[in-house]
């Protein structure tokens, strides 16, 4: 369940950051009279649909795994994902990953790792 | 040493200006982390106290979907995705899943008030891990792949 979660959430996250890096959202577009325009046009995109059925393969298993487990436990150990994603980041991205940012990173999963103990 | 040389050239590129991390991606993960936070906590009291086996089909899910705190942490959460799509578009997300993690911290604190759940000391040292990290990452620039922070 928790591989579900964590690959399904990698995927997500890849494809969303990378979309809408292309078509940033303006501040304007939050407005509430642009919202439902704003969030046609994401709709129109591709790999944003294609992320959110990930998102939502990654909801249901979450939602599985509140059924058997703590919310202590579920919450940070879905966050296996924060290293890998770190490093995709850096390798298909193409972000500038610093060394304080990947200090801060590896500081993060280390803390997600013990708060699942 | 290396560490602290790291962080003293951080802020000297931090504080050009230029690639400060702006108002607006503040107030935005601010946001997406209260929404995130609250969308689980009611996704999950809603979860324990529906106390069936879901099994494996699809209609036991989209009928606990519609009972209250069930259906407030799925609007929650929608908000959540919504806003954390935008903050993407503003800011790396090498930048952002650290940023976000403090919803861990605030997750498991919910969990011990509302749940009576065990906060144990590794959790405690995890938590000082989290923000230790959450430090270093706000410490640099929000996006590297953009010279102008998007408007």
């Amino acid at each position: 369940m928790v591989g579900i979660i964590v690959g399904s959430t990698v995927l997500a996250d890849l494809l969303q950051s990378f979309e809408m890096k292309r078509h940033t959202v303006a501040v304007e577009d939050l407005r509430p009279g642009r919202v439902a325009g704003m969030l046609a046009r994401l709709a129109r995109r591709v790999p944003l649909v294609v992320a959110v059925f990930f998102m939502a393969v990654s909801f249901f298993a979450f939602m599985k795994l509140l059924s058997v487990a703590d919310l202590s436990f579920a919450v940070p150990v879905t966050a296996a994902s924060v290293a890998l994603e770190t490093v995709l980041a850096r390798l298909i991205l193409k972000e500038k990953v610093t060394a304080l940012r990947w200090a801060g990173a590896l500081s993060v999963a280390c803390g997600v790792a013990l708060l699942a103990m | 040493m290396a560490a602290g040389r790291a962080v003293a050239q951080e802020v000297q590129i931090t504080s050009t200006g230029a690639r400060r991390v702006d108002l607006k991606t503040k107030l935005l993960t601010v946001f997406v982390v209260v929404t995130n936070v609250l969308g689980n906590f009611s996704m999950s009291w809603g979860m324990k106290h529906q106390a069936t086996d879901l099994g494996w089909a699809p209609l036991g899910y989209i009928r606990l979907i519609f009972t209250p705190w069930v259906l407030l942490g799925t609007t929650l959460l929608i908000l959540w995705l919504l806003s954390r799509m935008t903050l993407l578009g503003w800011a790396d997300l090498s930048y952002v899943l650290p940023m976000t993690s403090i919803g861990y911290v605030l997750s498991a604190v919910l969990g011990k008030v509302f749940f009576g759940e065990l906060v144990t000391w590794q959790r405690w040292l995890g938590t000082s891990f989290i923000v230790v990290g959450i430090v270093f990452v706000g410490l640099t620039a929000a996006n590297t792949t953009r010279q102008e922070p998007a408007r």
